[in-house]
């Protein structure tokens, strides 16, 4: 269980105060305009903004101390996810090992995640041949290999075309059906957050509104 | 399609009227060149030891040049780049940008006097026992071109570290990555893609530099092509060899045009440096290396300048200023600042005009490039090689020295040309576009046009080209260096005399003023073109 | 506002051109291109102005070009155009040179006086004075100097000397000249040993001397035999002396010489032959350091009497110096690489 309460934070002239109780059990979609602060929020879980006050708890130990590169954390953004220069494989393996030091058993643990997105084969690609689609699976196949129990997606389908989207989106809730992870989604579109039957809450004036399903406005 | 009929405005005058000018400037000197070829033979000069010498060793400081300038500006930038906060940063990199606009002599007679014989290293070394050390040569040439280059090739590595996107070093961080694997895998690529063009931009500054060789050069062992061509014509009056050299100038030059429009990367001036979005950078467990690298990159590069101005304070100063000659030169230089860059600008303006009427209203871009292009003819035909052209054209019907402030107000005009085009382009552009269907329709052209319409668009940028192409003028030697005389003289001319009979604390005293006065002009200009409407909104530099 | 502003400026102007129309002051002015040494302060340059225009009624303009090989250059750049009316310090290995410019004429002067080494036959430059190039040592740092421009070639490198450019200085060209004098073909090999000794080329002597030299910064450097005579008979020391080599010394001779274009052919002839009158001659000694090419007694500085006196006069003619002169330059430039 991912534990945020008040975590509060002052950025420009903007106050957040965020609270929020994210489990494995299903998806917790941040719905809000654009410049609500939904990056931020995810920014401060992740760790790459640090709180004034507040909690943050997952599974009773409190990660605010912790420096972001030790949270047990892993996000996937909207774009530049993978590094274009390098292959497929090298992209993935950054998961496992940061100077890519990667041993066959390594490779083959690869292969099979690119397999689980349905990238079988891609290994030797270059990401930067990619499409749009195809990176954001990379991206997430590197996610599972960190096999960290938190994933934070900020906005991941937001770039995609409809039908890519459709496609990357069933692609996700397969995965974290199989992988039981903590997931916090932050999306402007009501319908990624209803496919992936997650629980929606509302960002309004820097302030998480606990909320059923039932009392969600409309945006 | 035009909604007017373009017969009302004549668009094509301007571009017409400055490509007519710069033809005349560079064709008939060229073409007297060629002329006068036709009793040389250029290829001779390479049978000749010492030539064949000279052109090695234009090659090879260039190359080294260049090598040292981006070889050094890479861990720079990457200091700077991971150290967001810290106080002065700002100034700091805009202090980069200061070797733009400080003139060449002025540079050099600072790095003489920390680097020089008499200068502050060898007062350290020597008590420490060292052999002292000899900027006269290859040392002091590479030096200056550091000095020069290294801070513009940081300023657009920082820009393209800068420009990595922020998931890029949050990916960083949440993989793991150290100091090794964040340069191998976030910053090196970002910094890969400019580092062929900037060599290609630095290599020709330095195969073309003439002031830094002819100053640090220090004989026959360390002399490059123009230097040569120089030399021909001012030790031996032997124009054969000052014809010869010149043209296999002008053939490098043109190779080196050719070969950087191969890797054509639009290589930032590092002009307009942008914030990036986000402050976040991941915490280097290096932090006192960058510290170290961040403070000897700053001292290298300012200390120069506290050489000089400290030298300057001598008790020869005030006599200095007042001697007949300064004032002399003082007035010379500032004449030919403002004409030069007055010249300069107008043909600038009249090209680009022109040339973006044929991009917007026909669509014909290419075209459009190549007569701007044509405003960066100096990169073909340097200086000097210029200069020699005018002098066996105009020999004959003239006394060059008596004409030697408007050869060299010529000269430097088409020096700054580059610049003004560069830096104008995109505001005259971006006038144009934003509001071509309205005027058109509105049946707005010509002078009205300008007047209305582009000038208080570009009325800022404007007053920066003005301002730099001022600099540049007034503290050139190249174009001066040919035809200067006790009856032309100005202040680079007049500092590169004091400094080459090693009259160190006059050389101070003038180097000083000459700094003031490109200073002076910069500010005044750029003041003058923003207006008094505009108070206290002036440009930043 | 505007109006009065157009008033001022159109009286400026009327009195500007009133005053430029005005006829210029009636009396002449001699161009005299010369080098930069002879019309500094201490430089025979002020007392010969004084002395001249006193006879002359007449203004002295003297041009300073950066150095004597610069006189020549510069007349010729300048062509038919030229403002000098004469030429005064070119040396006698260039004379061949300018005379093939076509821009001299024959001076007119009585040379009866002169008195030199060598002899004199030429009829269009006046020499005014000489002296042999020699090295300068400081006997402080060196107690044994080399004796012969052998030894100096084949002394251990760590013994440094300055030398200046035979592009751009007249000692530069006479050393030049000197070794070939001496090495014949063999010039090029003597260069390539004596390379690793050179601190620095200079572009000119006064660099050599003064700011290097005389601070210190290498034990010996190209000068005259005259140069220990100023510090003699004005510094009072006997620190700085000239080493005598057996196998001779190079000759230099200066002369000046009157342009065909010049517009004052009396005035300048007069100059000429005043450089050879005795008041102009004395002077010459401690203000050019340099001996007088006429005989003028007890004028002469009696410290003058302890320089070194060379056993020969060495002097390649000033035609084989101009065929060659370009050849050498390379061949110099070869070695001295």
């Amino acid at each position: 269980m991912l534990t945020l309460e008040n975590l509060s934070l002052k950025l420009g002239s903007n106050h957040y105060s965020f609270n929020l109780q994210a489990n494995t059990h299903r998806v917790s979609a941040i719905l809000g305009k654009s410049g609500s602060g939904k990056s931020t929020l995810l920014n401060l879980i992740a760790g790459f903004l640090s709180a004034d006050s507040g909690t943050l708890q997952w599974q009773e130990n409190s990660l605010l101390k912790m420096p972001a590169n030790q949270r047990p954390v892993t996000t996937l953004f909207q774009q530049h996810n993978l590094f274009t220069h390098l292959t497929v494989e090298q992209n993935i393996g950054l998961g496992i090992s940061p100077d890519l030091n990667l041993t066959t058993r390594d490779e083959k643990n690869i292969k099979s995640v690119l397999e689980e997105v349905g990238l079988d084969g891609y290994a030797k690609n270059n990401a930067h041949k990619l499409s749009g689609g195809e990176q954001q699976r990379v991206a997430l196949a590197r996610c599972l290999m960190r096999k960290q129990p938190i994933l934070l997606l900020d906005e991941p389908f937001s770039a995609l075309d409809e039908s890519t989207r459709y496609e990357m989106i069933e692609l996700t809730r397969k995965v974290i059906d199989q992988h039981t992870l903590c997931v916090v989604l932050v999306t402007h579109n009501k319908d990624d957050a209803r496919m992936l039957n997650a629980l929606e809450y509302k960002l309004t004036g820097g302030e998480l509104l606990i909320n059923t399903p039932r009392n969600i406005l409309e945006l | 399609m035009p909604l007017t009929s373009d017969n009302s405005s004549r668009w094509w005058l301007p571009g017409l009227i400055a490509l007519i000018i710069l033809v005349l400037m560079t064709g008939l000197p060229l073409a007297a060149l060629l002329f006068s070829a036709t009793d040389v033979a250029p290829t001779e000069v390479f049978s000749n030891n010492y030539f064949r010498r000279v052109i090695w060793f234009s090659f090879y400081q260039a190359v080294l040049s260049a090598s040292l300038s981006v070889g050094l500006a890479i861990p720079v930038a990457q200091a700077l780049s991971r150290e967001q906060i810290f106080p002065g940063r700002k100034l700091l990199i805009n202090l980069y940008s200061l070797s733009l606009v400080i003139p060449t002599l002025v540079a050099i007679f600072g790095i003489v006097a920390v680097f020089g014989r008499t200068g502050w290293l060898n007062s350290i070394t020597g008590t420490l026992g060292f052999n002292p050390f000899s900027i006269y040569g290859l040392s002091g040439i590479l030096i200056a071109h550091v000095f020069f280059n290294m801070p513009l090739a940081t300023r657009v590595l920082i820009q393209s570290l800068d420009n990595i996107p922020n998931e890029q070093w949050r990916l960083a961080t949440q993989l793991r990555m150290g100091g090794l694997a964040q340069f191998r895998f976030v910053e090196w690529p970002a910094m890969r893609r400019q580092i062929v063009g900037l060599f290609m931009l630095i290599f020709t500054l330095c195969f073309t530099s003439f002031t830094i060789v002819l100053t640090l050069g220090g004989g026959p062992r360390a002399t490059t092509v123009e230097v040569a061509i120089y030399q021909a014509l001012r030790f031996d009056f032997d124009i054969n060899i000052a014809v010869s050299l010149a043209i296999v100038q002008l053939v490098f030059c043109v190779a080196l045009l050719l070969v950087s429009a191969l890797f054509k990367q639009q290589s930032p001036l590092g002009f307009g440096h942008q914030a990036p979005d986000s402050l976040f950078r991941p915490a280097s467990g290096y932090r006192w290396l960058n510290a170290l690298i961040i403070v000897v990159a700053s001292l290298f590069v300012s200390l120069p300048l506290v050489g000089l101005f400290i030298s300057a304070v001598n008790p020869a100063t005030i006599k200095v200023l007042l001697h007949a000659n300064t004032i002399k030169a003082s007035i010379n230089t500032v004449i030919i600042a403002l004409v030069a860059s007055g010249i300069s600008v107008v043909m600038g303006i009249g090209l680009l005009i022109s040339s973006r009427h044929i991009r917007i209203r026909y669509g014909k871009h290419r075209l459009g490039q190549w007569i701007q292009q044509a405003g960066n003819i100096i990169l073909v035909m340097p200086p000097v090689v210029l200069g020699t052209g005018l002098f066996l054209l105009l020999r004959n019907v003239a006394d060059v020295f008596s004409i030697a402030l408007v050869l060299a107000i010529l000269i430097n005009s088409l020096m700054a040309l580059p610049f003004v085009l560069r830096i104008l382009d995109g505001p005259l552009m971006q006038a144009a576009e934003q509001h071509d269907r309205l005027i058109q329709s509105l049946g707005i052209h010509g002078w009205s046009r300008w007047r209305l319409l582009d000038w208080p668009l570009v009325r800022k940028p404007l007053g920066f080209a003005m301002a730099i192409s001022a600099t540049l003028a007034a503290g050139d030697l190249s174009a001066i260096a040919l035809f200067g005389s006790e009856r032309a003289l100005t202040l680079p001319l007049l500092l590169f005399q004091r400094m080459g009979s090693y009259r160190f604390h006059e050389a101070a005293a003038t180097a000083a003023l000459l700094l003031a006065v490109c200073l002076i002009l910069f500010l005044a200009l750029q003041a003058l073109a923003n207006g008094r409407t505009d108070r206290g909104n002036y440009a930043d530099t | 506002m505007i109006t009065s502003f157009r008033r001022t400026a159109t009286i400026s102007l009327t009195v500007a051109l009133c005053l430029v129309a005005l006829p210029s002051h009636a009396a002449k002015t001699l161009t005299v291109y010369t080098y930069e040494s002879f019309t500094s302060e201490w430089g025979p340059g002020p007392v010969i102005k004084t002395a001249f225009e006193k006879q002359c009624d007449c203004t002295l303009d003297f041009v300073a070009i950066d150095s004597s090989a610069g006189i020549l250059n510069r007349v010729q750049l300048e062509g038919k155009s030229s403002k000098a009316d004469v030429v005064l310090g070119l040396d006698y290995n260039l004379m061949a040179l300018a005379q093939d410019t076509g821009l001299l004429t024959e001076s007119g002067t009585d040379l009866s006086a002169v008195k030199l080494p060598v002899d004199w036959t030429s009829d269009v430059f006046v020499p005014f004075d000489y002296g042999h190039f020699a090295f300068v040592y400081d006997t402080k740092v060196l107690a044994e100097p080399p004796t012969s421009l052998e030894e100096l070639v084949n002394a251990p490198d760590d013994l440094k000397i300055i030398i200046q450019d035979p592009r751009t200085s007249t000692p530069g060209l006479g050393l030049m000249l000197w070794v070939k004098a001496v090495y014949g073909d063999k010039a090029a090999d003597a260069w390539e040993k004596l390379q690793p000794k050179i601190l620095t080329v200079t572009k000119g002597w006064s660099e050599a001397y003064f700011s290097l030299f005389l601070n210190g910064e290498a034990p010996m450097v190209l000068s005259y035999d005259t140069s220990p005579g100023y510090h003699m008979a004005v510094d009072k020391t006997e620190q700085y002396q000239a080493a005598a080599f057996d196998e001779g010394h190079y000759l230099q001779i200066e002369v000046a010489a009157l342009l065909k274009s010049s517009p004052n052919q009396e005035l300048g002839q007069s100059f000429l032959q005043f450089m050879l009158s005795k008041e102009a001659q004395a002077a010459l000694p401690l203000t050019n350091v340099m001996y007088p090419s006429t005989d003028i007694g007890d004028a002469l500085p009696p410290e003058f009497s302890k320089l070194i006196k060379p056993t020969k006069s060495l002097l390649l003619d000033t035609n084989t110096v101009r065929d060659n002169r370009k050849a050498w330059i390379n061949e110099w430039l070869d070695a001295a690489n």
